[in-house]
């Protein structure tokens, strides 16, 4: 088993975790077994080193309090992370770290917060909070369902992919239907609820690259998805 | 509108709406509507004032521990036992206390109040004492963030007249106090080596957990097993037998305890006190036991991660059938994150019998990626109940349910057994 080991990098576990963002490290972590590889996780926080080797990047949202006390650190690991993106590592960030991989946070106050700039995006605090589930489409993924609860709005650069177009909620931001970012296997989005349990075809897209990445190729096999098939119908019909 | 002549009409509101089944705070709002000074005047005059009771886990039952320990102590003590615990809940359980001229007869008010609801009742009633519980990750599609709820919290603390309590280990809660004059203040706590067994939000992934024990607590839970439990006080250990189930309910006892302590200062009668305590049982739907076909099943309410994990870590779940209904009404919460911040691995064991409630597939998929194995789904809550009561009729059985499921499973669970009337 030990050459088939896939390691997992959670970003700030203890500080940006607060809408289940647990359940994504979980997914990966589960399917990767499934698939019959060996998944390790690493819980990274501020101060700690950075590993040398990581497969898949995972982040949660946090609130204010918490992306105050990590900014400083992601922008210390800013150019690593940019470099592991650049070489096509995969990476899910979500709610508070998908903004923090943007240009900046503009608080309403005028502060403005700097982020990585791993996505050419920029996000601005709004007074309405965008609360309620959601239901985006894309290409790739086909539906996306989940969860959003935020007040930062976000706006894409130019050439700026989103990861999906909104058919119920909000998404980025109230002015158009654009909801996540992507660049190259990088993903951000608003959506919680997990995203990734609820949206397998996601945590798969991750798995594969990641596992491509290390062993050249990925031997899919078929993973029972029956309660995930009935979860998605239940929420698709769930009021806002 | 005169006193008496409100107090008749929502009298005659809250009769008909009983008539009816109807909710527990109809009668309130139509009283609030018609006069908005209505529960200031009435509590106005109490000679030991108002306490207000708030934080997101525990309210209830903490209240009712409150309320009996100064019952205990010779006090008359107006509650608002429904559990409904919105402005409107109030005044309609004064409906029921009050005479007909709109007097009450009590000595203090114990009122359990919804964060965001507190913040707008101690803007017109100032408390005389409040106790804090906790500060948890729940209902967030409502309060957006905990920094926000705990802000409303800290309104509550702000009005407080006299004493406040506080929860030593939450930090966010001990922050608050922070704020406060020290002679106003005072809390309860946890010996350090529990302080896993109850984790603060912040430490709910946290690998180690943080002390700082520069506060001293008035009360503190310095051990407890199944049935009893020892609290530090004034340097001396007291022990005492429990028939509180769920070792949530164990720390807030030390939380009453304290909070009844500054209420009554040095007239405290403290073997009346511990006597008292033995004494309380659970409130309704938490950790609360029916009979049904001659088998215990117990509701346990559960509305958000550290609830659902201290509930798992209350009940051994050996012998036992399982089942486990969640809604997304707004009572519930509609956001179904929270189901993955709880570790369900101690049920792989003996596994899930059933399944219920709207979001019924949501907690399947959640209990696969814990390899607990399921042995019905049933999003129908009547359907699963009959189900679940047929399919091990020589188990004792356990619910844990969300609000709105508990009270879907209550109704259907009347129409089989008696379950004790909410009041």
């Amino acid at each position: 088993m030990k050459d088939k080991i896939i390691t997992i990098l959670h970003l700030y576990s203890n500080d940006m975790n607060i809408y289940g963002d647990y359940g994504n490290v979980l997914t990966l972590k589960r399917r990767l077994e499934w698939y019959g590889y060996c998944p390790e996780v690493i819980n990274y926080n501020q101060g700690d080193k950075f590993p040398d080797k990581v497969d898949i990047i995972v982040g949660g949202g946090g609130q204010d309090s918490g992306q105050n006390k990590i900014q400083a650190d992601l922008l210390l690991i800013g150019p690593k992370l940019k470099k592991l993106a650049d070489n096509n590592t995969p990476m899910l960030v979500i709610c508070g770290l998908y903004q923090l991989f943007g240009n900046f946070f503009k608080t309403a106050d005028g502060q403005i917060i700097k982020g990585i700039g791993l996505f050419n995006i920029e996000t601005f605090a709004k007074s309405e909070r965008l609360i309620g589930n959601i239901i985006t489409h894309s290409e790739d993924f086909g539906d996306i369902i989940g969860y959003e609860n935020h007040s930062g709005q976000t706006f894409l650069g130019h050439n700026v992919a989103a990861l999906g177009r909104v058919r119920l909620g909000a998404g980025n931001n109230t002015l158009n239907i654009s909801e996540g970012a992507r660049y190259k296997n990088v993903i951000g989005s608003y959506l919680h609820g997990s995203l990734l349990p609820k949206n397998p075809m996601i945590a798969d897209f991750l798995i594969e690259k990641a596992v491509i990445n290390k062993f050249g190729r990925f031997d899919k096999k078929i993973i029972d998805d029956k309660y995930v098939e009935f979860a998605r119908k239940t929420a698709a019909k769930r009021p806002r | 509108m005169s006193k008496p002549l409100v107090t008749i009409l929502g009298k005659t509101v809250k009769n008909i709406a009983k008539l009816h089944g109807g909710g527990s705070a109809l009668p309130g709002l139509v009283v609030e509507r018609i006069d908005p000074n209505f529960i200031k005047s009435t509590l106005a005059n109490l000679p030991q004032g108002v306490v207000v009771i708030s934080g997101t886990n525990g309210k209830t039952t903490t209240t009712k521990m409150v309320v009996e320990l100064l019952e205990g102590q010779g006090l008359k003590v107006f509650t608002n036992k429904t559990g409904s615990n919105f402005t409107r809940g109030v005044a309609a359980a004064l409906l029921g206390e009050i005479d007909i001229k709109g007097q009450l007869h009590a000595d203090i008010a114990v009122l359990e109040l919804d964060e965001a609801h507190a913040v707008h009742f101690v803007d017109k009633i100032p408390p005389r004492h409040c106790l804090i519980l906790n500060v948890m990750r729940d209902q967030l599609d409502r309060f957006g963030e905990i920094d926000n709820t705990t802000s409303l919290l800290q309104q509550i603390v702000n009005a407080t007249t006299d004493k406040v309590v506080l929860n030593r280990e939450d930090t966010r809660i001990a922050n608050i106090g922070k704020s406060v004059d020290d002679k106003k203040v005072s809390y309860f706590g946890l010996q350090d080596n529990l302080l896993t067994t109850f984790p603060s939000d912040d430490n709910l992934h946290a690998d180690n957990i943080k002390i700082d024990r520069s506060i001293k607590a008035d009360v503190i839970l310095s051990e407890f097993s199944d049935g009893s439990a020892s609290f530090l006080i004034d340097n001396k250990t007291i022990s005492t037998k429990l028939k509180l189930t769920g070792i949530y309910n164990i720390f807030n006892a030390a939380a009453a305890l304290a909070l009844v302590r500054a209420i009554l200062g040095k007239a405290v009668d403290q073997t009346k006190l511990i006597n008292s305590l033995s004494k309380v049982t659970p409130a309704f739907g938490r950790g609360e036991k029916l009979i049904i076909n001659g088998q215990t099943l117990e509701l346990i309410l559960v509305k958000n991660p550290s609830g659902f994990r201290l509930g798992l870590k209350s009940f051994d779940p050996s012998s036992y059938a399982t089942m486990i209904a969640i809604n997304d009404n707004y009572a519930d919460g509609r956001d179904m994150s929270w189901l993955w911040d709880v570790d369900f691995s101690s049920l792989q064991k003996n596994g899930v019998s059933q399944i219920s409630g709207v979001r019924a597939y949501d907690m399947a998929l959640r209990l696969q990626y814990d390899d607990v194995s399921i042995k019905k789904v049933e999003p129908n809550l009547k359907k699963a109940i009959n189900q679940f009561i047929k399919t091990d009729p020589n188990k004792p059985k356990r619910i844990y349910c969300t609000y709105t499921a508990m009270l879907a499973i209550r109704r259907k669970l009347n129409k089989i057994t008696q379950v004790e009337a909410i009041k």
